[in-house]
């Protein structure tokens, strides 16, 4: 059940366009849409992956900030440059909370900054050479790094260095891997740009690596793709799959290591989290080594033991009996969770608004709670998300692409959600409005939010946020 | 229990402390991530901490590692926001604009407007003329600014787009009105940082409205001070600079005042626009008995203009921070405006010179290692002179050269900053090394730098260097952005946290049943 019937939803959608100059206004109808989920293709509602409009404050990010921010950046043993000016890598420092555990500054560098803060003489003659000794200084000061990788900022790209030159040259004189990575942020219309760029630089410079001295394969061995284990849920994750009877040799890329990359191609099965950051890789797996990949969604109970079972039937019958043990063990301790949070939660509705996989993956989610999704979108999906995600939604509610600040806040200011979830740039907004909001990409500083484990602390924190009693002290007492 | 169940939920810290998780994480270690030893880790990380390691680190040309600065065009946004209806654009990538807005809401807890002409690679290949049009037609459109200031990222730099030729053809071409105030700024980010970028903004904003007034301007005919303060986080520092103003009954303009904008309440309802300096006020600043330039290491390019083309005497002055650079502020304000300094401010004075009296005894020799912006370091320096307490290290990561001379000669005079270090251009891994190397008590600064002092308890707990959170960003505490550090009334608020952090340590260290029960008083 949708708050607004179809043509409320419609009306809305034109209504809230008006104040659009026409050209705008017909761009940004192609995004909105009202969802019908006996659609089975997207194409034919709604449009994506498109270049954002000047001047509307798209909520997007880079390309830089997908490959840097997303792919790279958490791989913790390896040195990651944020090549260009200081900007750029200082913001993006240590705000995603991926976690891992390893000595910083010593092997692990998560959640430090490095650049080669471009000055005006960089820009004018060049960063090659700063590159190539920026490498070296690394060596010499954190000798126990894996490799590093280039993660091009704006200006490389249009200043013409050779970073791939300068890469093959330094690799060979430190005898480590040194990658660089095109994900110039005007590159593309978002971050998902980076992301694929991100990507086939791993095909590049990361699989082939090893080539005949991958490590042994067991029957069971699966690598985890596409989870960020932001605030643990790649921990939380793989518990689940090790207790059911698999090896999880490798993470990509939340606590993940250059080797467990490098030995990755030699897995029986690549399972994928978030589709839209790391499908890339998986299809080139599949294509080049044989190894297929499927897509699994930890949020929830139900979609859990959904994806436990799915995951199992790829493994023999040990594997089978191990995925029912576990989703047994759970179950009655997830019937607790939901036992108490249920009936405080029961019939709220929430508005979502995310990156990658979260706009459908969480739904499921709510659901457990009894809550109800009435609008989601992406900000940098294409229309093989939206493709999953209309199955996944209600008649009637309001799918939104790459929306607006200015729609956002219409859209919730006439749709009145229990709940909102996004990032940060909203969360203030819509808090003041006096709407209860999460943030659905940090898990708003809480988490993991995967898994059984994840579950439990994703119910606390939405009945936290919705029945705190500081949104009721809103209006004063005497008005 | 180890996993989560409805009578016990706990998150990540201390989940992820269950023996079943560590067990998991430890495998994960052993077998797959081909991970060196622990004391092959342990040895190396002793030798990060080490004197030679040290100079090693000091010998680098080419890397940056953790900087204590950002870039020109997050300034320009903050300055931006302190004008009436006033809407942030910025020429050039979506990307940074997304991270400007981030990295304020993060210190701030407040919405924060901007919006970007999403320049993408066509753009980079001919040009941003359109983005900008197209840009400026859409931002007006949905957001009804009263003014749209435009600065720059580094792509729009780099391809060299020429704001000023864009602006006046969208107005040309009618995509905006003519009469709607769009000043500019290159702010390029190859250049300088966050604090110039915010006096680069601001030049920007009062060339467009004064260019044609300045000649015409008689000064001191309005019978008001200007004041610029800067890059200024604490939203206390600009409420004080009113009240000080309106307690001597001084009438003013403070150029970009946020303090309303980045403070809104929690009432049912969004706004994005409050508050704000009035652009009449703008056009009227040539007018005034002087401008006061108050953080003056930053704001050249504005004393630069201002001096070329006003008529004021743009009288220099240090920040007020601490009790003699406000002492010499007010009387710098009285004399301008011939106002008498009110009883009411000295006896705020009075109370802060109190409190150092009560103090005194917890802070006189105590070692503080700082970072920061340049003027806030230098001011934060001269107070704890002035408090008797000696700072071991003071670096800016975004000084110049002759900051550090400045420095070093005001450190000179004190008998308590003889021994002090002055660092410009370092960064904060520098600094990891300067605290190993000479251990203060204390290091102040934003929150970058709790990494280093974990890296000092690792060490060894008789190595822990405490961070005291003064400066910005400051993420990992709630609501310390709404202080104030400036005036007498910043001094006790700086006074408040350094003491008190003496006392917390004291207490943190004596706790020791049995053990230490000396010094654990009641009464201090
Ligand atoms: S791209 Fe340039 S302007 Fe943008 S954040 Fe990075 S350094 Fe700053
Ligand atoms: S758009 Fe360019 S300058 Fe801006 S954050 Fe991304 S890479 Fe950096």
């Amino acid at each position: 059940m949708s708050v607004l019937t179809r043509e409320e939803a419609q009306s809305l959608i034109e209504e809230v366009l008006e104040v659009y100059p026409e050209e705008s206004k017909k761009d940004r109808l192609k995004h909105l849409t009202v969802n019908d989920p006996s659609i089975t293709q997207s194409k034919k509602c709604i449009t994506s992956n498109r270049k954002s409009l000047p001047g509307v404050m798209t909520i997007r990010g880079c390309a830089y900030a997908g490959s840097k921010g997303v792919v790279w950046g958490p791989i913790k043993d390896m040195i990651h440059i944020s090549h260009g000016p200081v900007g750029c890598g200082q913001y993006s420092r240590a705000g995603r909370r991926n976690y891992y555990v390893g000595y910083t500054g010593v092997n692990a560098f998560g959640t430090m900054n490095f650049t080669s803060d471009f000055q005006e003489r960089d820009v004018v003659f060049g960063g090659d050479k700063k590159l190539e000794k920026i490498v070296h200084e690394c060596e010499a000061l954190f000798p126990l790094m894996k490799g590093m990788s280039v993660q091009s900022e704006c200006p490389i790209g249009l200043i013409g260095d050779d970073i791939e030159a300068v890469a093959r040259k330094t690799s060979a004189a430190i005898n480590k891997p040194v990658i660089p990575v095109r994900c110039e942020g005007f590159r593309g219309v978002s971050q998902s740009l980076g992301h694929h760029i991100a990507n086939d630089a791993i095909r590049d410079w990361v699989l082939e690596n090893r080539k005949d001295k991958m490590r042994e394969t067991g029957p069971y061995d699966v690598a985890v793709i596409g989870d960020y284990n932001i605030g643990g849920d790649a921990w939380a994750s793989r518990i689940l799959l090790e207790e059911m009877g698999l090896n999880v040799v490798a993470q990509w890329s939340g606590d993940g290591t250059l080797a467990e990359m490098e030995n990755t191609p030699a897995v029986k099965l690549n399972l994928i989290h978030c589709y839209r950051s790391m499908n890339y890789i998986s299809r080139h797996m599949e294509a080049k080594y044989g190894i297929p990949w499927m897509e699994y969604n930890f949020f929830g109970p139900t979609k859990i033991a959904e994806s436990l079972r799915k995951i199992a039937e790829q493994f023999d019958d040990k594997i089978k009996e191990g995925a029912e043990k576990v989703i047994a063990k759970y179950t009655p301790i997830m019937e607790g969770i939901i036992g108490k949070y249920r009936p405080r939660l029961e019939g709220k509705k929430v508005m979502l608004y995310v990156g990658g996989l979260r706009p459908r993956h969480v739904i499921g989610a709510y659901e457990d709670l009894g809550m109800e999704v009435v609008g989601t979108g992406y900000e940098f999906g294409h229309n093989d998300d939206y493709d999953r995600t209309i199955k996944e939604m209600g008649d009637s509610t309001l799918i939104y692409d790459d929306v607006t600040g200015y729609e956002f806040e219409k859209f919730v200011e006439k749709v009145q959600p229990d709940l909102v979830g996004s990032g940060i740039k909203e969360k203030y907004i819509f808090q003041k409005m006096g709407i209860p909001f999460r943030q659905m990409h940090s898990w708003d500083y809480s988490g993991p939010y995967h898994g059984y484990d994840g579950f439990a602390i994703f119910a606390r924190d939405m009945d936290m946020t919705i029945n705190n009693p500081c949104w009721d002290s809103f209006k004063a007492p005497w008005k | 229990m180890a996993n989560n169940s409805v009578d016990d939920i706990k998150p990540c810290f201390p989940l992820f402390g269950e023996p079943e998780y560590r067990e998991n994480m430890k495998n994960k270690q052993d077998k797959y991530e081909e991970r060196e030893s622990m004391e092959k880790l342990e040895e190396t990380f002793q030798w990060t901490t080490s004197a030679e390691y040290k100079e090693l680190n000091f010998q680098r040309e080419a890397v940056t590692i953790n900087p204590a600065k950002a870039c020109q065009p997050l300034g320009a946004v903050l300055c931006s926001l302190g004008f009436k209806g006033t809407l942030p654009y910025v020429h050039g990538s979506q990307g940074c604009v997304a991270y400007f807005r981030t990295y304020f809401n993060r210190h701030f807890k407040e919405p924060v407007a901007c919006v970007s002409d999403s320049m993408t690679e066509d753009a980079a290949v001919f040009g941003g003329h359109k983005n900008m049009d197209a840009g400026l037609k859409n931002a007006l459109a949905l957001y009804k600014p009263e003014m749209i200031a435009v600065s720059t990222t580094c792509m729009a730099e780099v391809i060299g787009d020429d704001l000023h030729s864009f602006i006046t053809n969208a107005k040309v071409k009618g995509h905006v009105p003519q009469d709607l105030p769009v000043p500019s700024a290159h702010t390029p980010s190859f250049v300088g940082s966050h604090t110039t970028g915010w006096d680069g903004m601001l030049e920007g904003i009062i060339r467009y409205f004064t260019l044609d007034k300045h000649e015409s301007a008689v000064v001191g005919s309005n019978g008001k001070i200007n004041l610029v303060p800067g890059f200024e986080t604490y939203l206390g520092n600009y409420r004080i600079l009113k009240r000080y103003m309106e307690e001597m009954d001084v009438p003013y303009t403070l150029l970009s005042d946020p303090s309303e904008v980045l403070d809104t309440p929690a009432d049912g309802e969004y706004r994005m626009y409050v508050g704000g300096t009035e652009l009449e006020d703008v056009k009227d600043t040539p007018n005034a008995i002087d401008t006061l330039l108050l953080q003056p290491w930053s704001l050249t390019k504005t004393k630069k203009y201002l001096k070329d083309t006003w008529q004021q005497p743009i009288s220099e002055i240090n920040p007020p921070m601490g009790l003699k650079w406000t002492d010499e502020y007010l009387m710098k304000v009285s004399q301008l405006s011939g106002k008498p300094i009110p009883a009411s401010i000295e006896l705020e004075r009075g109370r802060l010179v109190d409190m150092m009296t009560d103090s005194h005894s917890w802070l006189h020799g105590k070692r503080f290692s700082l970072y920061g912006d340049p003027d806030f370091v230098m001011g934060l320096t001269n107070f704890l002179l002035e408090l008797g307490a000696e700072p071991v290290h003071v670096m800016s990561n975004n000084a110049n050269k002759r900051w550090g001379k400045a420095m070093s000669k005001i450190l000179k005079s004190s008998p308590y900053g003889q021994e002090t270090e002055v660092h410009v251009g370092t960064d904060l891994w520098h600094f990891r090394s300067l605290v190993f190397d000479r251990k203060p008590d204390f290091m102040i600064g934003n929150s970058y730098g709790k990494f280093i002092q974990r890296d000092t308890k690792h060490k060894g707990l008789e190595h822990e260097v405490k961070l005291i959170r003064l400066g910005f960003p400051i993420f990992d505490r709630h609501h310390l952005h709404r202080m104030t550090t400036l005036g007498y009334e910043g001094a006790m608020y700086i006074l408040t946290t350094l003491v008190n952090a003496v006392l917390e340590d004291l207490d943190s260290k004596t706790t020791g049943y049995g053990e230490t029960d000396y010094n654990y008083d009641l009464v201090r």
